[in-house]
């Protein structure tokens, strides 16, 4: 087995972005922006350190942090940069210590490569693990709220460098505020939330997720013939069926977009049909109304000729994928997790069955 | 003249042959030429032009129109030649300083082409308020220090396909401070996307004056020939734009060969609806044809290393061709991926060669009749047998494209379209046009105008039905400025997309509209 990496440059930021595709869901928006942030970055810096929990100062902050918003918006208006520095001071003087490392809010789509720019940036290492395991798309759907830490104190910054520090009742009021923040500085912002230190990080922090990102993209970059052939000996993947997108079809429903995609069988799936239900992520796939894979498992339409995966604005009539299911991220598959991030809570009648995934 | 008088000529500049084609106002095909291709502009379209009129024995003032579909902006790009000094200014501070303009360019292409790059504040939100006042100030002070010779300019504002007026006013001052520079504006080529579309204006200002070329090259011999035709050229969509839009966005031509190749099979056919199969020698490419127009690919474009957000055709390409090498090996036929190529006639079996073709296959099994068939006399193996794989290749790949369940016609084209069999799974019937060989230089003789927005519209203040309405009479304006016929424009792709994570319904929308030109009576 390979050493995983110990610092994060442009190779490893390209196999990091092709990772995040992956392990998206299908939400998260585009990793480009975030990826070209990165490695302008570490142009500059060279490259971050990439570190374990154990590694760094017990008492100091982690900085879990990402964008927040429309990522649509953010392939247009893109971030200053300095939004990092600026919500990492407001932090760092509310709470009275020293950030000393950064995290990724979530490991799916542009969060899971941007906050690498701010830590290249800010001369700090990058945390390997994340509070998500994949995208989601709330505030409290991150594992320190399964804990009950707090997401607050949470600091938005924008591309002016306005900086709002909220102090919330409780996560998901904190939710409701900062989307509407985000909708007046124009559809995207930037965020540090769920500052915890080293030692509470520990409990929450879904280990090891960066490194995992990597290995899927570098299994798939290098992979000698066929790229799901690579990509299922990094990571346990069950394919649900390959296929073209027939059909799809989208609403927009209190502030998120619902919709569906039906994918027909091609080859040895031939004659089978899938729907796949998403809402910026895709949450159930459905085969004559039953369900073969449900949310918190990772549900991802892959390019079935380069293994990449597809966010749900890109899922357009006849593409050619392959829908790819990842087990979800052990913290979410427990009553209390399933309670915040399971299929009922995104109100399909159906209860969670872990997919079958061979590795 | 009256309009069934009129006589429209279609050119294709290609890698290798310039195509030729004259059809008239009964879009009948009546003179066509093929002619190798030339490095020089205006000599290989007076070739071909000089060529195809030789067969037509009615008079040249009969022709109208001239439609010409070129490689040479994506040449120039491939080759890094002939390209404009450009300065980039992005329109966007005080966002976007994040990633610098041209970032992911390759240095040498950036090298060759870039004097400066610089970003500005200004710009709009998506909402179409400000984003922050145009510095301009700041553009004027960049401009002053410019001490490098600079041949054109392209500018790019945070949102301005929705809000333009921060890149004319960008524009105001660059005529200011450089003079009567050409100058790019990004609102009129890319879509949504700020980097892919500045990317796409800059290789725009880059090419200036090849586009410049292009023009004077058809003007001038078209002059040479005595005809006073209006002039087109033909864009990646498959429509055509004027000369004086050609003149202004050069980067659009970039990818007209495969939409109009396929343009061209589906008309010479009939049918609008309809899977296009084109057979070379080497590899095939098939593509789907939904209402008269190609389907365009969802992935991002990448031009000589540059990422734009064109669409282009969606195509799927096999390694299945008249010149591939055809095996037997462990009880089984092996085809391809090697290709003899343009040596099929020295190498195939049916030629006197030695290598086994599937050219030689299709002869054995009846499906061409090419060269000497005696000569397959002595090969140990059954080669028609190596058919039945080569369909069933054809017939995986034709599934994968495919979009609808129900069955739809096949237009096969190409020179080795005859490895194409009369049946085949999903498919209704299989066509073969006449004029195969021209099919590009017919697409574009045949070509519709058009004109395409993509915009973002909140729908707070207006249904959705509105919205889209609205971005459709956009794209209807935009298809008349390029030349359309207001009474034949059609909506030809309507496509929403609500925008995620928003606590507002905004969606974003893209409309194309396409008719037919306009004044097609004689001038």
């Amino acid at each position: 087995m390979k050493a995983p990496p110990t610092e994060l440059g442009p190779l490893e930021l390209g196999d990091l972005s092709v990772g995040c595709t992956v392990l998206a869901g299908g939400g998260g928006g585009d990793p480009r922006v975030g990826l070209l942030m990165a490695l302008h970055a570490v142009s500059k810096t060279g490259p971050v350190p990439l570190v374990q929990l154990e590694d760094i100062d017990p008492d100091g902050l982690v900085l879990p942090s990402g964008m927040i918003g429309a990522p649509t918006v953010m392939v247009e208006k893109i971030p200053n940069g300095a939004e990092g520095r600026v919500i990492r001071s407001a932090l760092e003087a509310r709470l009275g210590k020293p950030v000393v490392a950064m995290m990724c809010l979530e490991m799916g789509g542009i969060n899971g490569v941007l906050p690498v720019a701010w830590a290249a940036n800010a001369g700090l290492p990058i945390v390997d693990g994340d509070l998500m395991g994949r995208a989601f798309p709330e505030v409290q759907m991150c594992t320190p709220h399964l804990h009950g830490i707090s997401a607050w104190p949470c600091a938005i910054a924008d591309e002016r460098l306005q900086v709002i520090t909220y102090e919330t009742r409780d996560n998901v009021w904190l939710e409701r505020l900062v989307r509407n923040t985000v909708s007046t500085l124009g559809g995207c912002a930037c965020a540090g939330l769920y500052p915890m230190t080293a030692i509470e990080a520990a409990g929450p922090t879904i280990r090891g997720t960066l490194t995992t990102a990597i290995s899927v993209g570098e299994a798939i970059r290098t992979a000698p013939e066929d790229p799901f052939d690579s990509l299922g000996s990094v990571v346990p993947l069950a394919c649900l069926l390959t296929g073209k997108v027939t059909a799809v079809e989208r609403r927009t429903e209190g502030g998120f977009v619902r919709g569906s995609a039906t994918i027909e069988g091609t080859g040895v799936d031939g004659g089978r049909s899938l729907t796949i239900e998403f809402q910026n992520e895709n949450l159930v796939a459905l085969e004559d109304g039953e369900a073969l894979a449900t949310v918190p498992d990772i549900i991802t339409l892959l390019d079935s000729h380069t293994a990449h995966g597809i966010v749900t604005e890109h899922i357009r009539y006849g593409q050619r994928v392959v829908v790819g299911v990842f087990p979800a991220p052990e913290p979410w598959t427990s009553e209390r997790g399933l309670a915040v991030v399971g299929p009922r809570v995104f109100g399909y009648e159906v209860d969670y069955q872990p997919v079958h995934a061979s590795s | 003249m009256k309009i069934e008088d009129t006589l429209r000529i279609g050119i294709d500049v290609g890698g290798t042959n310039t195509d030729a084609v004259v059809i008239d106002s009964n879009d009948n095909i009546i003179a066509k030429t093929k002619t190798p291709t030339t490095s020089d502009i205006q000599s290989g379209i007076s070739t071909a032009l000089g060529s195809v009129l030789s067969g037509l024995t009615e008079s040249v003032d009969r022709i109208t129109h001239v439609m010409l579909g070129t490689t040479h902006a994506t040449n120039a790009i491939l080759e890094r030649r002939d390209l404009n000094k450009i300065i980039s200014i992005r329109v966007a501070g005080p966002a976007s300083h994040a990633i610098p303009p041209l970032f992911d360019w390759p240095d040498e292409l950036r090298h060759e082409v870039l004097v400066g790059e610089v970003i500005v504040d200004g710009g709009s939100e998506l909402n179409g308020q400000e984003l922050a006042e145009f510095d301009r100030e700041h553009l004027s002070r960049f401009l002053a220090q410019i001490d490098e010779e600079v041949d054109a300019v392209a500018i790019t504002g945070v949102f301005s396909p929705v809000v333009p007026d921060h890149e004319l006013a960008a524009k105001d001052v660059v005529n200011e401070v450089l003079g009567d520079l050409p100058v790019s504006l990004s609102h009129g080529i890319g879509a949504l996307g700020l980097l892919e579309r500045e990317n796409a204006c800059a290789l725009n200002a880059a090419l200036l004056s090849v586009a410049k070329r292009i023009v004077d090259g058809l003007t001038e011999a078209l002059k040479s020939k005595g005809l006073s035709a209006q002039a087109y050229i033909a864009q990646n969509d498959g429509t055509l734009m004027g000369l004086d839009y050609a003149l202004k966005y050069p980067v659009l031509t970039i990818g007209s060969g495969p939409s109009n190749s396929m343009r061209g099979a589906a008309f010479l056919t009939g049918v609008s609806d309809a899977l296009v199969v084109d057979v070379g020698g080497t590899s095939t490419d098939i593509g789907v044809m939904h209402r008269g127009y190609p389907r365009e690919s969802s992935s991002p474009v990448d031009i000589g290393g540059v990422r734009t957000n064109f669409r282009m055709p969606d195509l799927v390409s096999i390694a299945l061709g008249g010149g591939s090498v055809v095996r037997y090996c462990g009880q089984e036929f092996q085809i391809g991926p090697e290709s003899v190529g343009f040596r099929l006639t020295d190498e195939a079996l049916v030629f006197g060669g030695s290598t086994s073709t599937l050219t030689d296959c299709a002869v054995a099994g009846g499906r061409a009749d090419i060269g000497d068939p005696s000569h397959l006399e002595k090969t140990p193996q059954n080669l028609e047998d190596a058919l039945v794989k080569s369909d069933r290749l054809l017939a995986d790949a034709i599934d994968t494209v495919k979009v609808s369940r129900s069955e739809v016609p096949l237009v096969a084209v190409g020179g080795g379209s005859f490895l194409v069999p009369d049946r085949l799974p999903g498919v209704s019937s299989v066509l073969r046009p006449e004029h195969y060989e021209v099919a590009n230089a017919i697409g574009a003789a045949i070509a519709s105008v058009s004109g395409q927005v993509d915009r973002v519209y909140k729908l707070s203040d207006r249904s959705r039905e509105e919205a889209l309405q609205e971005a459709s009479m956009a794209a209807r304006g935009e298809a008349i400025a390029a030349g359309a016929d207001p009474d034949s424009i059609e909506v030809v792709e309507l496509e929403e997309v609500p925008m995620a994570y928003l606590t507002e319904p905004v969606v974003r929308v893209r409309a194309k509209c396409a008719g037919s030109l306009v004044a097609r009576e004689a001038l």
